[in-house]
């Protein structure tokens, strides 16, 4: 195919083509009308593919840059102004996209966004829906001086309304035109998407629908579809649980491989009874349960490389000691057990921690985020109201919220604008000194209270291990004098350091935010610290003194009292501290407030909506009454209240 | 056990279907919701598709739309009369723009017509002033309001008439990602 593709849109050879001596309208198409089509088409579809598929729009890469929205709507209206000319008559002069900017602010055009011009702008969207969905344009509807140009977006002014009401009855007839031969889906989803009033577009509806074959199997491939979507749903299921099933039987052979390869050490019986103590100390009897039973022991683990024996054939031996032995091939291979344990469980741990604080800034962040990207005040302030909340208290903590986010934009942008006399930052300095001082100062005397408490606690247990205890459970039940004490710090001090941070004055909430974070952090850390010495600094280093054979069970009771009572700490806190406070203390509540007098308010403001209420019905009732009265005088007002109560209690 | 009222004919159903967002259940729904607003005015039979408007005080006293800073604006935007006397085809038609289903485009137009206080087609500081009290409730000091209106039409004035056009409007909206999202109310 090498003949000469001829791009040059001027209608001069648009009209050749269609006025070839050749040309059997619709059935034989010259190759260059073809060629002409087929550009037309994929330039209609690109323009429409933005236009019309509103998911699409979304993107924001492709809206990137203001200024090439200007170009698209300017060009596109001086196009369509083009376009509009060759299509109808109307349209006597070509219109440039200043002057129609200048057209649209004339106050005749602004009044709302009229009826007119949506009936034109979806006349224009429908007549291109109807050419993207038929496969190849029709040549009747190219009319003798059509120019195949990019079509651009619908006029959106008032601008073809020349002849007023005229022009309008003909764009709607067009409009009712295109709609008639769009199929049903896209007929329906044209008007869904019209601004217009529901009874204007069910005229348009109907109007379209008069001619129009209106069948009933619409309702069946919607079924059918249904029906296909869940077959599919479901078999997409199944095959995916079968692949993870199969992905799961790989596992289990190297698990049950390496199982057989180590053998546990013996379960011995517990002699202790149990009390109900067990469940807040996690010793007693449960020290000797599956609690604390699992592969771990305090030796490392070494493979025997004889030259003997094959490969395949190791045995793990164990070690009672930590040293290394020497081998026949000079190669040692050990696995300490205790740093393994160390690592896989703290591993653990930083993994989860990542994964909790990841998840939970993401979902608050959903509800309170603060943008960083460029020109969001104004988007901010348009999208940033959420129309679904309708509880009181959940509207007042949106406006809060929204007044703390635009604060903080403000202060982005405003930074370098203020300027503070010295004295004023002196002033602050100092203040945030204080503050800084006090809080690490009150950390400082936690930990080392902790540290000489947590001291007091082992001698104390010491002396209660050598001497025969008369009272075990008293003995257990001092071993939760340490978590209680640590939670009651973690629970006190942080309300400290609220306190200091009110006092303080901060240019930006985020500023204030990371503060008390990282205040609370370093409690935290101080804390955690004191506790790992204690641990292992005190009761690793000499396990017997308290009389226990592996010290690694009595920290992992240790850890399960603390998360015991730091849990039984927060629900307390939640219950005393949050519910009951915001029941009985917080403005929104009216409980404690005095019972006579507001009560009385209640009633008298009830009472005052309900009067103007009905003062508003029956107005509106009259003037109802008087119009019906006047348009037909043989109606008699008794009839339509009659009915009306007839209504009401049938 | 009552009578069994039919309230809209099958025809009005395939209307409301074609032209709104809800379907033949959620548009009973809703006209339960009207009636329950006024029932001594608003009839249980649309067959006849009578002209009952309810007045703003009534439509803004529903649930969904009582704590809403913009809900006189809304029920005004979606009025015939401009006056917020809302008809059950008005009604229906505020509640299918807002609803999850309705396209971007739609909802700009409404939300630019809603946050357009003084309906001259334009956005100035005034509207915005406006909007923004009523979205802080007076938390924020006159001079960061007025600092927030310079700055948002700075940002978003393409044309540089110090004032938003709908097209500006809705350019600023197509970059924002959670519009749809939140410009929807739930019925």
């Amino acid at each position: 195919m090498d003949h000469n593709v001829n791009f040059d849109l001027t209608p001069h050879h648009m009209e050749a083509g269609l006025e070839s001596p050749v040309d059997e309208e619709g059935v034989h198409d010259s190759f260059n009308q073809l060629i002409e089509d087929q550009r037309q088409e994929a330039f209609e579809l690109q323009e429409l593919q933005r236009e019309l598929d509103e998911e699409e729009r979304d993107s924001v890469a492709y809206l990137s840059s203001p200024g090439r929205e200007i170009w698209r709507g300017g060009q596109g209206r001086g196009e369509e102004g083009e376009e509009g000319r060759q299509l109808d008559p109307l349209i006597e002069e070509r219109w440039s996209s200043a002057t129609l900017r200048v057209l649209s602010s004339m106050p005749s055009r602004t009044i709302g966004r009229s009826r007119g011009a949506i009936i034109s702008q979806y006349c224009n969207k429908t007549m291109k829906l109807r050419r993207r969905r038929q496969s190849r344009p029709s040549i009747k509807d190219f009319s003798r001086s059509a120019r195949p140009s990019i079509r651009g977006y619908g006029v959106e002014t008032g601008g073809v309304e020349t002849d007023g009401v005229d022009g309008e009855g003909r764009k709607r007839d067009h409009l009712v035109n295109n709609l008639q031969n769009l199929s049903l889906s896209d007929r329906v989803r044209m008007l869904r998407a019209m601004p217009l009033s529901v009874a204007e577009k069910s005229e348009l509806r109907r109007l379209a629908d008069r001619k129009g074959l209106r069948s009933k199997h619409s309702q069946i491939p919607c079924c059918s579809q249904l029906k296909y979507n869940i077959i599919n749903a479901l078999r997409h299921s199944w095959y995916s649980c079968l692949s993870f099933l199969h992905s799961l039987q790989l596992w289990q052979v190297a698990l049950k491989r390496g199982e057989r390869q180590y053998t546990p050490p013996r379960l011995t019986q517990g002699h202790v009874a149990f009390s109900g103590l067990e469940l807040l100390t996690g010793g007693g009897y449960f020290s000797d349960s599956v609690m604390y039973y699992g592969y771990y022991s305090n030796s490392t683990l070494y493979k025997n490389c004889s030259i003997s024996s094959s490969g395949m054939d190791q045995q793990p031996s164990h070690s009672p000691s930590k040293r290394t032995m020497e081998t026949d091939c000079g190669v040692k291979l050990s696995y300490n057990m205790p740093l393994a344990y160390f690592f896989t469980i703290g591993g653990a741990f930083f993994i989860t921690c990542i994964i909790l604080v990841y998840s939970m800034s993401k979902s608050f962040g959903q509800s309170f985020r603060i943008d960083k990207s460029h020109g969001i005040l104004a988007m901010k302030v348009f999208t940033s109201w959420d129309f679904k909340v309708i509880k009181k208290t959940s509207v007042k903590l949106r406006s809060e919220n929204i007044c703390t986010q635009l604060k903080e934009l403000l202060e982005e942008t405003n930074r370098k604008h203020v300027q503070k006399t010295v004295c004023q930052r002196i002033g602050r300095v100092t203040v945030h000194g204080l503050a800084w001082f006090i809080c690490i100062g009150s950390t400082v005397a936690c930990v080392l209270a902790l540290y000489y408490f947590s001291e007091y606690m082992h001698k104390d247990l010491q002396y209660r291990s050598r001497i025969p205890t008369k009272d075990p459970l008293l003995k257990e039940a001092s071993l939760l004098a340490l978590p209680v004490v640590v939670s009651l710090i973690n629970l006190l001090l942080p309300g400290l350091f609220n306190a200091t941070a009110w006092m303080e004055e901060y240019d930006s909430p985020s500023v204030h935010t990371y503060v008390s974070i990282s205040r609370n952090l370093m409690l935290k850390v101080s804390v955690l610290v004191v506790l790992c010495f204690h641990w292992l600094g005190r009761i690793a280093s000499d396990p017997n003194s308290i009389g226990l054979q592996c010290w690694e069970s009595f920290v992992g009771q240790e850890l399960y009292r603390f998360l015991l009572m730091d849990f039984i700490f927060t629900i307390l806190d939640t219950f005393f501290g949050e519910f009951l406070w915001r029941l009985f203390f917080s403005e929104g509540s009216d409980l404690l407030q005095h019972p006579g007098g507001d009560g009385q308010r209640k009633i008298i403001s009830l009472l005052q909506e309900q009067i103007e209420n009905e003062g508003e019905d029956k107005k509106f009732l009259i003037t109802r009454l008087q119009a019906i009265h006047q348009q037909k005088p043989p109606f008699s007002p008794r009839r339509l209240t009659s009915q009306a109560s007839q209504d009401s209690n049938g | 056990m009552g009578n069994k009222q039919t309230i809209f004919t099958d025809e009005q159903f395939e209307a409301y279907q074609d032209c709104t967002f809800f379907t033949r259940k959620e548009i009973l729904q809703l006209h339960g919701r009207f009636h329950e607003l006024a029932p001594h005015l608003v009839p249980l039979d649309y067959t006849n598709q009578p002209d009952i408007r309810l007045p703003l005080a009534l439509i803004v006293s529903m649930p969904e739309l009582k704590e809403n800073p913009f809900r006189n604006r809304i029920v005004e935007v979606f009025s015939e009369d401009g006056q917020g006397n809302l008809s059950f085809n008005d009604f229906v038609d505020m509640f299918s723009a807002l609803c999850e289903t309705a396209p971007r485009e739609l909802k700009t137009i409404y939300a630019f017509k809603i946050y357009d206080f003084n309906v001259d087609n334009f956005l100035c500081k005034e509207d915005l002033e406006k909007t923004l009290n009523r979205l802080t409730k007076g938390e924020l000091t006159p001079e960061e309001v007025n600092l927030v209106c310079s700055k948002a039409i700075e940002e978003a004035d393409l044309d540089g008439d110090s004032k938003l056009s709908f097209s500006d409007f809705e350019n600023m909206i197509s970059k924002a990602p959670d519009f749809l999202s939140t410009f929807h109310l739930r019925i």
